[in-house]
């Protein structure tokens, strides 16, 4: 909820790196950059809140196990489910994003990513593991029913060392361009929606003439 | 206020020794443990339905019905009796005959179960569970308030003319409450039949709780069945305690840190933290329940979770002495001290008698004898 104010937004910033400092947060942390710069050309402020996953590694698993989140875990699942769009990051491993990731996504409300612009990240050691976006992250998020963003972007250890506006050897754009090319594809979709409305059941219940009949 | 106990009928391994009772020894267990709930003074025993091992309970009027012959003033309830895969025609029977049995000592609360396939076992589909919860209690409803009922609906055969026998005792339905943990179209439903509304929130922090009694409350009034403030709510609870409060922690950590639902999870600390489990001294018992109505308003049953994980009949029956010898009694009290004069009791048979204005017999004649074709003679003289 913004609070009326039209020309707010707010970005949830999901990281599941695993080490500090951490690649996949440098990662995360560069696609808010852009995103929020996009979004300031536009004349919209931003709230950022950046979800460490790390932190919230055992919560995660008491919540599977209870059925219950609470305290800062449940702070984040509020955080992600109100916000007006998504940067979600993720270190690939064995091909996919890693357990605290789908951890995290497993604990969320269903339909809590509905609709929401997102935009996909992922680091690996090498670029071998690049479509792991394409083929693992992004159909897990069309699953969510979440608009994803057409660039997804993927920094292997190689991109950070790259230098600034050239091609890589392989022809790819360098990281710098994805990043904002990627941040202007999520500015552009955050700041085309009106902010963020969370349907609240305890607020307005269905009615239970609409529950007899069926509706 | 009513102070009791519910089950689940779980039949767990004693983490501490190893070894698991037989169906027997848990059913003949949770009989003892129902009879010294009365013993020791509480008001209420409530046993879960459940159609799966590792849990006994499968019949609970059964059992209910067994008790009730070997007790004097306990009420008689559920936790839960599933709305969505019983019958309700069965239902209305089942619990008009336990009324007339216990001689008005039963209640019942309404549950939609907690495991998926118990769905497809009786023929139903667990997306429908929702809808089947509402549709079957509206014909339940029914069938305890009117004689003849002719009814069709989406789940089950229509009926025609049909009437469900024993008709309630002294022509008074037993009350019922909705239990329900996360669905508001439960507390919904609770609130336009101004029935009442129990919150299992055992497993889940105050928070929710909350959450959910508010929008009860508020709809209760809304249907007009009185002041937010008189709609009836129960809570769970969940208590371990020893007279030393380290004994207790001591005591009780290795059921919990090997318990179904929350075992292998959280630590006892957190999970104390964030759920009403109280592991400790009566006092610390007492000093935490008797917050409770701080956040859900002044209430009218708490119901406590004793037997389970494992934890031995010996134990447990040392529990219920705990609970009725130094909890209940202080905590009746205190919850007594500044509740308001309009905030009803929970509803018995009794109070449901004398609002209905007293007792009158329901009984339902048939029009003609099948065996002989005649008709009784006191056919005209009654209803």
């Amino acid at each position: 909820m913004t609070g009326g104010a039209t020309n707010r937004r707010t970005l949830a910033v999901v990281s599941a790196g695993l080490r500090q400092p951490s690649s996949t947060r440098l990662l995360a942390d560069r696609l808010t950059e852009a995103t929020v710069n996009a979004l300031g050309q536009k004349g919209l402020d931003v709230d950022v809140h950046v979800i460490e996953l790390r932190e919230l590694a055992h919560p995660l698993t008491d919540a599977l196990l209870t059925g219950f989140s609470s305290g800062p875990l449940r702070e984040a699942i509020d955080t992600v489910t109100r916000a007006d769009g998504v940067v979600a990051v993720t270190p690939i491993f064995s091909g996919s994003y890693n357990g605290m990731f789908k951890n995290f996504v497993d604990v969320l409300e269903q339909g809590a990513l509905a609709g929401t612009p997102v935009l996909l990240g992922a680091t690996a050691g090498t670029a071998r593991h690049s479509l792991a976006l394409e083929h693992e992250l992004r159909p897990l998020f069309s699953y969510l029913r979440s608009v994803v963003v057409p660039t997804g972007v993927f920094a292997a250890t190689d991109d950070f060392g790259a230098v600034e506006g050239r091609a890589g050897s392989d022809d790819t754009a360098p990281l710098v361009v994805r990043v904002d090319r990627a941040g202007r594809e999520l500015a552009d979709l955050v700041a085309a929606r009106t902010p963020r409305e969370v349907h609240d059941p305890f607020a307005s219940p269905t009615s239970f003439e609409d529950l007899l009949a069926g509706r | 206020m009513q102070f009791g106990i519910f089950t689940v009928g779980d039949v767990t391994t004693d983490p501490t020794t190893g070894r698991t009772p037989t169906e027997a020894e848990r059913i003949q267990a949770m009989v003892t443990i129902a009879r010294h709930a009365e013993e020791v003074g509480l008001d209420v025993f409530a046993t879960g339905e459940h159609h799966n091992p590792p849990f006994v309970p499968s019949s609970p009027t059964t059992m209910l019905g067994y008790i009730a012959a070997k007790t004097e003033r306990l009420l008689l309830s559920t936790s839960t009796t599933l709305i969505t895969t019983n019958d309700p025609v069965k239902i209305a029977e089942d619990y008009a005959m336990l009324q007339h049995l216990a001689d008005g000592r039963v209640d019942l609360m309404m549950g939609r179960g907690n495991t998926g396939p118990v769905y497809p076992w009786f023929g139903q589909d667990i997306r429908n569970g929702i809808s089947l919860a509402i549709e079957n209690y509206a014909l339940l409803h029914r069938l305890w308030r009117e004689d003849v009922v002719s009814w069709e609906g989406k789940f089950r055969t229509p009926l025609q003319s049909f009437t469900s026998t024993p008709r309630p005792l002294d022509g008074v339905p037993p009350f019922v409450w909705h239990g329900s943990i996360r669905s508001p179209e439960i507390a919904e439903q609770a609130a336009y039949y101004g029935d009442g509304f129990f919150h299992n929130n055992i497993f889940w922090p105050l928070e929710h709780t909350q959450q959910m009694v508010a929008l009860y409350r508020r709809r209760f009034e809304h249907y007009g069945h009185g002041s937010a403030d008189q709609a009836i709510v129960g809570l769970g609870g969940q208590v371990f305690m020893r007279a030393n409060s380290q004994d207790a922690k001591r005591e009780f950590r290795p059921y919990f840190d090997n318990a179904p639902v929350y075992g292998h999870g959280p630590s006892m600390e957190d999970f104390t933290a964030q759920t009403p489990l109280t592991v400790g001294s009566p006092q610390e018992v007492v000093d935490r329940y008797a917050t409770m109505r701080e956040h859900v308003g002044d209430y009218q049953r708490q119901l406590f979770l004793m037997d389970h994980a494992g934890l031995p009949l010996k134990t447990v029956l040392e529990q219920l002495d705990l609970l009725g010898g130094e909890v209940v009694p202080v905590l009746r009290k205190e919850l007594a001290i500044g509740r308001p004069a309009h905030v009803p009791d929970a509803p018995t048979h009794a109070s449901l008698v004398a609002k209905a204005g007293g007792a009158h017999d329901a009984t339902v004649y048939a029009a003609a004898d099948d065996v002989t074709g005649a008709s009784p003679e006191v056919a005209t003289v009654t209803r």
